[in-house]
């Protein structure tokens, strides 16, 4: 009998109530993967989209080629903003609960791929972020406060009322506005490099996305157009093996790995253990480094684990197993960095706790602060006659006129 | 008969076609093992199997186009996009395919999709999750929309429009899928089980697309309006104590034209409500049609209540949405009018 197709469904390694099973993920030993120089040509680095780039063991030692040497004061900066993002994200979480705030996602697990690409970048290039990249807004030193207002649409919200939150922006450190819509930041990237190879200056841009939003059709042209065009940006996928309740099967992860989606057009690919800081800052440096002395782009897939819900609307015990995270042979970010410091002799428990504390200490005095410029509830309330503000630059007649027909319903003198 | 919310009237409606016609299937995100965002696929999977209710890719263009090439070879796909405001990647399939597959193939070809997106605020969602784009797809030609306002009528209306062999894209407003919502927020919300739109018979029926619904009859104002907007003109109605015809259109396309026509011949004066923005919104087609049915009839100028021309914004979603006392101003507005 000639065999015959049938649709093939992939299916997670493990549901609610299984026991979790990694063992699809293929994983190399920290320090095994070469570190090649930055100039070489994709088509002689095509195992740097299979492997995976890891410095830092199980031991907490850092391996290799990879390692970038960090100073202690960068190592204990490192650990500092991430665990200031997960407190952050601790406490959004939280009000969220409340009911203080509509929503929220955290990006727990995940720190490690903004706090150490951030710290990779120079402050000039710019960067264009997913909705769980808090930590590239925080790392750039935009005031929690301003974040949390933003959370909470009051009078002090960077985008006036109008967004949900966590689609934040700052364009001083130039951070460009989270979207919504998966992917669409991608070919924008692309075209932000462009523009800055084209009037000949330094900076590049980079860019995030998730293993789900890989199968949009924005990752393919954003892919094209950086290779056309030899662009100079770092594109990312952060690959946290689900995208809601669907494993990165279903993005088309089981039979290669996202970093290699580049390689059929040229691009070179460098899959890494997004739960290293070090391996994470090693390898976006490298690819800093191609695109700023136009070696044109680089995709970089971090492998790691969405550590919590999808957002605060999504239950994920209905289609994982409640301890997957706990089986993840990558580990936790925050955990392994401070294991590292420790075993160098820089760090204590002590000192981790000490820390913690503090920076929920910090995360707390900016939420007090934040709901004194108002919530959804209770003080200062926006103006809503700014809701009709920035359609366009200048407010034409039909917004004028609906705008004073809202005033005038509320019995407001305009 | 059963009281079912919105989404089990739904689920309900893609058991029973499934059940009855094995080539129909489901495709979209999330929509299998979990049962959907929103859960109106829950428990589909289970019972029909993974080769017929199918987790798709995030890549909504995608979805729509494999759907098309699926139903070009035999079998009938009802589409999930998870939240109206992401059904744009998917535009081009729906604009230059879905929609007109059938004319350009001298009518040889064509693809029954269904495509379900939940639409509309109220949900604190901001500009990314409450849009309403119905207007778009009603200016194409080869696509029929469909809104419906309660359970018993999303059930019916479905199964019409998985049974209709041209395309359909049918939107559910979220904001009334546990309940009827009558503008105002700060009341306690309602349950489906308190109105009779929550009585739903457990088997199968179908309501036939192009057959707008009265909903309430009066004599001295014809209120046009669909989807969450039913039940806040109801509420708007009732305080302004007059005597209104209150349709529902269900399917903008094809649009009953001859359910408008005789309540407006009737009323003389007509007021048109939706959520989304005024400017081009499904009002304007909604009035031209009323002007060029009923001028000799009007005793006043057609008034339109609608979102205001922004994006949606999060914080003043209750300032944005055309609630009660939009409706209210309106009405007499278009009452005062010699
Ligand atoms: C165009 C579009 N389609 C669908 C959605 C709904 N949605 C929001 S997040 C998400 C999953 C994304 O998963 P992934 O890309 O893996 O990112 P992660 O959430 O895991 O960080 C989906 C389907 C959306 N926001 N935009
Ligand atoms: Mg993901």
């Amino acid at each position: 009998m000639t065999p015959k197709s049938r649709l093939h469904i992939p299916r997670p390694p493990a549901r609610p109530g299984d026991a979790p099973d990694f063992s699809y993920l293929a994983l190399s030993q920290a320090g095994a993967v070469a570190r090649p120089d930055f100039t070489t040509p994709a088509r002689e680095i095509e195992n740097l989209a299979h492997e995976l780039v890891r410095v830092l063991d199980d031991e907490g030692v850092a391996n290799g080629e990879w390692d970038p040497e960090l100073s202690k004061e960068q190592l204990i900066e490192a650990l500092r903003l991430m665990v200031l993002t997960r407190q952050f994200d601790d406490r959004m979480q939280r009000v969220q609960r409340q009911g203080k705030i509509s929503f929220y996602m955290q990006s727990l697990g995940e720190e490690a791929v903004s706090i150490g690409q951030g710290m990779a970048l120079e402050s000039g290039d710019m960067l264009f972020p997913s909705y769980r990249n808090q930590g590239l807004f925080i790392l750039r030193n935009t005031s929690l406060v301003d974040l949390m207002c933003q959370c909470l649409s009051n009078t002090r919200d960077m985008c006036k009322g109008r967004q949900m939150p966590i689609m934040y922006h700052n364009r001083q450190a130039n951070l460009f506005s989270v979207s919504g819509n998966l992917g669409t930041q991608y070919p924008q990237a692309v075209g932000w490099a462009m523009a800055s190879a084209i009037k000949g200056e330094d900076h590049i841009s980079a860019s995030w996305v998730g293993d789900g939003s890989t199968a949009e059709s924005d990752f393919h042209y954003a892919l094209t157009f950086a290779a056309v065009y030899q662009a100079p940006v770092i594109l990312n996928v952060v690959n946290n093996q689900w995208a809601i309740s669907t494993f990165q099967g279903f993005a088309g992860g089981e039979r290669r790995s996202f970093a290699a989606r580049g390689l059929g057009l040229g691009i070179p690919g460098v899959r890494v253990d997004g739960n290293d800081l070090l391996a994470v800052y090693a390898v976006t440096e490298w690819a800093a480094q191609r695109a700023r002395q136009g070696h044109g782009p680089t995709l970089i897939e971090h492998v790691t684990y969405r550590g919590g819900a999808h957002s605060t609307s999504d239950d994920p015990s209905r289609y994982r197993p409640k301890d997957e995270w706990d089986a993840f042979p990558l580990g936790d970010p925050v955990k392994r960095l401070k294991q590292h410091l420790v075993k160098a002799g820089h760090w204590s428990d002590e000192q981790q706790a000490e820390l913690e504390n503090e920076m929920k200490e910090v995360v707390l005095d900016a939420w007090k602060e934040a709901v004194t410029y108002g919530t959804m509830t209770e003080g200062p309330q926006l103006d809503m006659r700014i809701m009709f503000d920035d359609v366009y630059e200048e407010m034409p007649e039909n917004l004028k006129r609906q705008r004073e027909q809202l005033m005038e319903l509320r019995g407001v003198k305009s | 008969m059963k009281q079912m919310n919105m989404i089990q009237a739904i689920n309900s409606a893609l058991d029973l076609v499934m059940d009855k016609d094995p080539s129909v299937i489901i495709f979209g995100e999330d929509v299998g093992y979990f049962g959907g965002v929103f859960r109106c696929t829950d428990g589909l999977q289970a019972k029909y199997g993974e080769h017929r209710v199918i987790d798709a890719p995030i890549a909504e263009g995608g979805i729509i186009g494999s759907a098309i090439g699926i139903g070009v070879n035999g079998l009938r796909p009802v589409v999930e996009i998870q939240f109206a405001d992401y059904i744009y990647p998917g535009l081009d399939q729906i604009i230059s395919e879905l929609a007109r597959l059938r004319y350009r193939s001298g009518g040889e070809y064509f693809s029954p999709v269904t495509v379900r997106a939940p639409c509309g605020g109220g949900i604190r969602g901001g500009q990314t999750h409450s849009q309403s784009p119905e207007a778009l797809f009603t200016h194409l030609s080869g696509i029929k929309t469909v809104m419906p306002s309660t359970p018993y009528d999303a059930k019916g209306l479905l199964i019409s429009s998985i049974e209709s062999n041209d395309p359909v894209v049918f939107f559910e407003p979220k904001r009334i899928y546990n309940g009827p919502f009558d503008g105002d927020p700060n009341k306690p919300s309602i349950p489906w089980s308190k109105h009779p739109g929550g009585e739903v018979p457990e088997d199968y029926y179908s309501i036939p697309l192009g057959k707008a619904t009265v909903v309430e009859e009066g004599d001295e104002l014809s209120i046009i309006t669909y989807g969450t907007m039913v039940h806040v003109a109801q509420a708007a109605v009732s305080n302004a104590g007059i005597s209104a015809d209150i349709i529902d259109i269900r399917s903008l396309v094809p649009l009953d034209i001859e359910t408008l026509r005789l309540s407006v011949e009737k009323t003389g004066r007509c007021l048109i409500a939706h959520e989304a923005s005024r400017f081009s919104g499904f009002g304007a087609e909604l009035s031209a049609t009323v002007q060029e049915e009923c001028f000799w009839h009007l005793q006043a100028p057609i008034e339109r209540v609608a979102g205001w021309e922004t994006p949606y914004p999060h914080a003043f979603e209750w300032d944005y949405f055309p609630g009660q006392e939009r409706i209210m101003a309106g009405i007499r507005k278009v009452m005062e009018a010699a």
